[in-house]
């Protein structure tokens, strides 16, 4: 019996002590006819060894090469140290930390994690995570919703330029609540927030701007500029963010006059594998003012009984196991042990191994995006600063372009074809720092050859189908 | 406390491995977009960093290194097996948007994980996206929500939850904004069912249930309540935080559940992180197939495939940017399929043979139960009411002082209903010797309440930290490190 350690004189003691002759009899307040009668459909048990086997074949199925896709998952270098120690029973085996005492060592490094997202962030406060970024980004928004106070209905402008699966996410959570979520065009030449229409949209009333930074494109929007006018209007600002980029970019708090109100987004590239996209972490931060309606975990300092510094959760007053029905979210689990990886990663890369591995990451897709723009038949449409990632179009299908190429070993990027069909048969590729200048150029010599390929495939068929 | 990691930076030092070449480009970035100030990350050598965290991780307990029978979180043994497996490369290196010919390896467990869980529950389908039990609340009242609105059946704005229920299941039902109605409980710890057939009628959109309850009992009237919310015209939630009492013994289905959620990190082994992550699949009956989050894996022949929102048009929708917590759905893949068939059928049968032994040996030391006359299932309640009164001494106390004996204390003043409570949670993963360690240590803490009272008001004395003020942290907001502080307080 897997994990079960009573040996069969274990079993007489204990149901001696009970004072039953059988396991069966402990389940004797169930009507039997809830019981299952027949056997479960389930397949036999394996040993370790067989199931190592088992699963080694399967994950062997899943490596595909070099890898380009970006599109909110990224891939940076971990270093061993990281998984190392967050693996440690100590972190992994833990439950939410209630009983602080006996708990010191992940509420210290929630606290650590709290003081490093706040200020890459340039913001007063963080909780200690929600569950990805996407749905940090609809916790955002609800905490938006509840700061406005207002009795109106409740108006949230998202970007076309916010990632896709986001908005969808932000709609399945918030469209319970009757808050209406008004879309922003982006402007076709830049691929940013089209202000324009923005600005007619807003006529209606804003509760609350959102503004990507890097949006879903890769490109830069106009922090500044859109948060002051923001904030003109009355509206509270969000920015959603890769962090990583924000040891590079300007940060949300430091945006316009005001700095952004709430800021959030997804912790992935700090320090989290991308493994089919999960576990990752979502992170919230706001201004001091807003922190009673802060959702999730939050960890304090304070002292024990013989006046020591110590750490415990704080600020429960918020949330479901108090206040139940008038609670600031239903949220209880976080993903603390995300956050442990990310703390241990921050550490060893420090302020500037960071900014390192963000400007590489930009300096390498600059580098991606001068060869691709001498490549007949590629177009690079947007046309304005960019971080990782950058959108290339095609005269060929792009299904056919990304089947090819994984002949060569290599996932070249996300289709947009069903999420933006506007673009055509568009491409949007990511490049960090696990890509080497070499790479780069067999990505671009295999894109040619794929291209080239095509094209004679495609013209011949024209040609026959001509005849 | 330890010194914090910003107290230990230095100006200059590094990790100088994990930086990236260190050639100065100059980023073709507006300057007005670009960051100007440092942000407050530490400066510290890759030694620091690895000695700071290995000696913060052993302030903590964990179920490594500690009984752990906090009720209801269902703390039993991680397999360290699983754990390693999640991690292969091919796993580990996936995109989440990678195409599905580089993915079938995870798509396949992804696959017959739906199946197992199908097969466990009785439910007809399963989808596991959401990131944890609250998520699978709310995607399981949102289906409800849909449900009904896809019969033009509007008036159902209530939903109907036990007063002993878990926080969580009012906060999801108003998050769905529907108003909460509360049922109470009757003497023996069941649902009060003429309160329940008070509470029913035309604006009733279901009840939030969980079975085994959180009073650590079985809800002997499961069918009636389902009878009652069903005719109604409402539907029944399971609240699958308990399920580990009744896997491989009873189905959901079987009770009259029309959708459910399972906490994986309790029920399933997965690691719980010290917070997260969770997992928090949902499963449903027939009549809410449509309705199910998306994304979920389909299998065409011997390939298998996404279903998305084009293949699934009434589904509440996406819950998470991929595919919720991937990597807990792997470990819990294989957590079942190294107890198979076999294994399956004894988890409930061993988590509750440990919490009725430790139940019948605290009874006979002399503790009170909240429900005397009941079984435990896979948990149960000690109420200190009496300790309380005649020494003076109150659950925390007894709590803390646990936590010098080397254990974890069980939950403590939950449910609100009992005064005074512990809702202690074995699981089947922990041997005899470590149940009887427990009530001598609880016989032990008793007698020092007697003689030495302070030992059990002043716990713990044996951790890191002595007991903490949380009225001083809540008052005095600190939550992040300012260098400033620590000038403040030397």
């Amino acid at each position: 019996m897997p994990f079960i350690p009573h040996t069969e004189q274990d079993i007489k003691e204990m149901l001696a002590v009970i004072g039953e002759t059988s396991i069966e009899a402990l389940f004797d307040e169930i009507d039997d006819h809830l019981k299952i009668k027949k056997p479960l459909s389930l397949p036999p048990q394996l040993t370790e060894m067989e199931l190592s086997r088992f699963m080694q074949e399967r994950a062997q199925k899943d490596l595909a090469g070099l890898c380009y896709i970006g599109a909110g998952a990224y891939e940076h270098h971990i270093p061993a140290a990281v998984f190392d120690i967050a693996s440690r029973g100590e972190w992994m085996t833990a439950y939410t930390p209630y009983q602080a005492e006996a708990s010191q060592g992940t509420l210290q490094l929630l606290f650590e994690y709290q003081t490093m997202m706040s200020s890459l962030m340039s913001l007063d406060s963080s909780n200690a995570s929600l569950y990805d970024g996407a749905s940090a980004l609809a916790e955002a928004i609800l905490m938006a919703v509840r700061l406005s106070k207002q009795n109106q209905l409740s108006r949230i402008f998202i970007p076309r330029t916010v990632h896709p699966h986001y908005r969808d996410v932000v709609r399945a959570i918030t469209q319970q609540q009757g808050i209406e979520l008004v879309e922003v065009p982006y402007d076709v030449k830049t691929g940013q927030i089209s202000v324009t229409e923005l600005k007619t949209l807003a006529k209606e009333g804003m509760t609350a701007l959102v503004i990507p930074q890097p949006n879903f494109f890769g490109i830069l929007e106009e922090v500044d500029l859109l948060t002051d006018w923001a904030h003109a209007a009355k509206a509270k600002v969000i920015a959603v963010v890769n962090p990583m980029a924000m040891a590079l970019l300007k940060p949300p708090g430091q945006w316009g006059t005001m700095g952004a109100d709430i800021a959030c987004g997804e912790g992935q590239p700090l320090g989290v594998p991308l493994a089919s996209g999960g576990p990752y972490y979502g992170f919230l931060c706001c201004k001091q003012e807003w922190i009673r309606q802060l959702p999730g975990r939050v960890v304090g300092r304070t002292i024990d009984l013989s006046g020591k510094p110590g750490f415990v959760l704080t600020l429960q007053a918020r949330e479901q196991h108090i206040r139940r029905a008038k609670a600031t979210s239903n949220i209880c689990t976080n993903q603390g042990w995300l956050v442990t990886a990310s703390v241990i990663y921050m550490s060893l890369l420090g302020p500037n191994g960071l900014r390192q591995a963000a400007l590489t990451s930009h300096h390498h897709t600059s580098l991606l995006r001068e060869s691709l723009a001498t490549i007949k038949g590629v177009r690079i449409p947007f046309q304005a600063p960019f971080f990782h990632e950058l959108v290339v179009q095609f005269d060929l299908p792009v299904d056919v372009v990304l089947t090819e190429l994984m002949r060569y070993h290599i996932q070249a990027g996300f289709n947009l074809r069903k999420t933006y069909p506007e673009l055509g048969e568009a491409l949007l590729i990511c490049v960090t720092e696990t890509k080497s200048p070499d790479d780069l150029q067999v990505l671009a010599k295999s894109l040619c050859d794929v291209l080239k390929k095509c094209v004679a495939v495609v013209s011949a068929a024209d040609h026959s189908g001509s005849q | 406390m330890s010194k914090l990691i910003f107290e230990q930076s230095r100006q200059g030092r590094s990790a100088a491995a994990q930086c990236p070449h260190t050639a100065s480009y100059s980023p073709s970035i507006p300057s007005h977009l670009l960051r100007q100030d440092t942000p407050l990350l530490p400066e510290v050598s890759e030694l620091q960093v690895v000695r700071h965290y290995t000696h913060l991780s052993q302030q903590n307990f964990s179920i490594d290194t500690h009984f752990y029978p906090l009720g209801s979180c269902t703390m039993k043994y991680n397999p360290r097996g699983v754990h390693r497996l999640a991690a292969l490369e091919g796993f580990l290196k996936r995109h989440p948007l990678s195409l599905d010919e580089a993915s079938q390896g995870f798509m396949a467990c992804a696959y017959e994980l739906q199946e197992l869980l199908k097969e466990v529950t009785g439910m007809k389908a399963v989808s596991l996206t959401p990131m944890a039990g609250a998520q699978g609340e709310f995607a399981g009242v949102a289906m409800i929500r849909a449900y009904h609105a896809s019969r033009q059946d509007m008036l159902r704005d209530e939903m109907l939850v036990p007063d002993a229920a878990h926080g969580t299941n009012p906060a999801t039902a108003a998050q769905c904004g529907y108003r909460v109605r509360e049922v109470s409980t009757d003497s023996n710890g069941n649902v009060a069912i003429e309160a329940l057939r008070a509470a029913v009628g035309p604006h009733t959109a279901g009840i939030m249930l969980t079975n085994p309850s959180t009073l650590g009992v079985f809800e002997q009237h499961i069918q009636e309540i389902a009878d009652i919310v069903h005719e109604a015209g409402g539907l029944l939630y399971y609240d699958g935080a308990n399920l580990n009492a009744i896997l491989g013994k009873v189905l959901p289905s079987q009770m009259g559940f029309d959708v459910m959620h399972m906490n994986l990190h309790k029920t399933f082994a997965t690691p719980h992180g010290g917070g997260g992550p969770g997992g928090g699949p949902v499963a449903v009956n027939d009549r809410l197939i449509p309705f199910l989050p998306i994304p979920r894996v389909t299998k065409r022949g011997d390939t298998y495939h996404w279903l998305t929102a084009e293949d699934c048009p009434h589904s509440i929708g996406r819950l998470s940017a991929f595919m919720g917590n991937a990597g807990i759905l792997l470990r819990a893949y294989m957590y079942a399929r190294l107890l198979g068939k076999e294994g399956m059928q004894r988890v409930a049968e061993f988590a509750t043979l440990n919490a009725n032994y430790l139940l019948a040996r605290l009874k006979q030391a002399g503790f009170t139960l909240a429900y005397p006359n009941r079984r435990a299932t896979h948990e149960f309640i000690v109420t200190l009411k009496n300790e309380a009164k005649t020494l003076t001494i109150h659950a925390l106390d007894v709590a803390k002082r646990l936590l010098d004996y080397h254990m974890h204390a069980p939950t403590m003043y939950f449910p609100l209903l009992v005064p005074e409570c512990l809702l202690i949670e074995p699981t089947e993963t922990e041997c005899k010797e470590t149940l009887d360690a427990f009530v001598d240590a609880m016989v032990q803490i008793i007698e020092e309440a007697r003689h030495h009272p302070t030992l059990l008001k002043d716990a713990p004395h044996h951790l890191p930290v002595r007991r903490l003020d949380e009225v001083k942290a809540a008052r005095e907001l600190n939550l992040v490190y300012r260098a400033k502080f620590n000038d403040d307080v030397s």
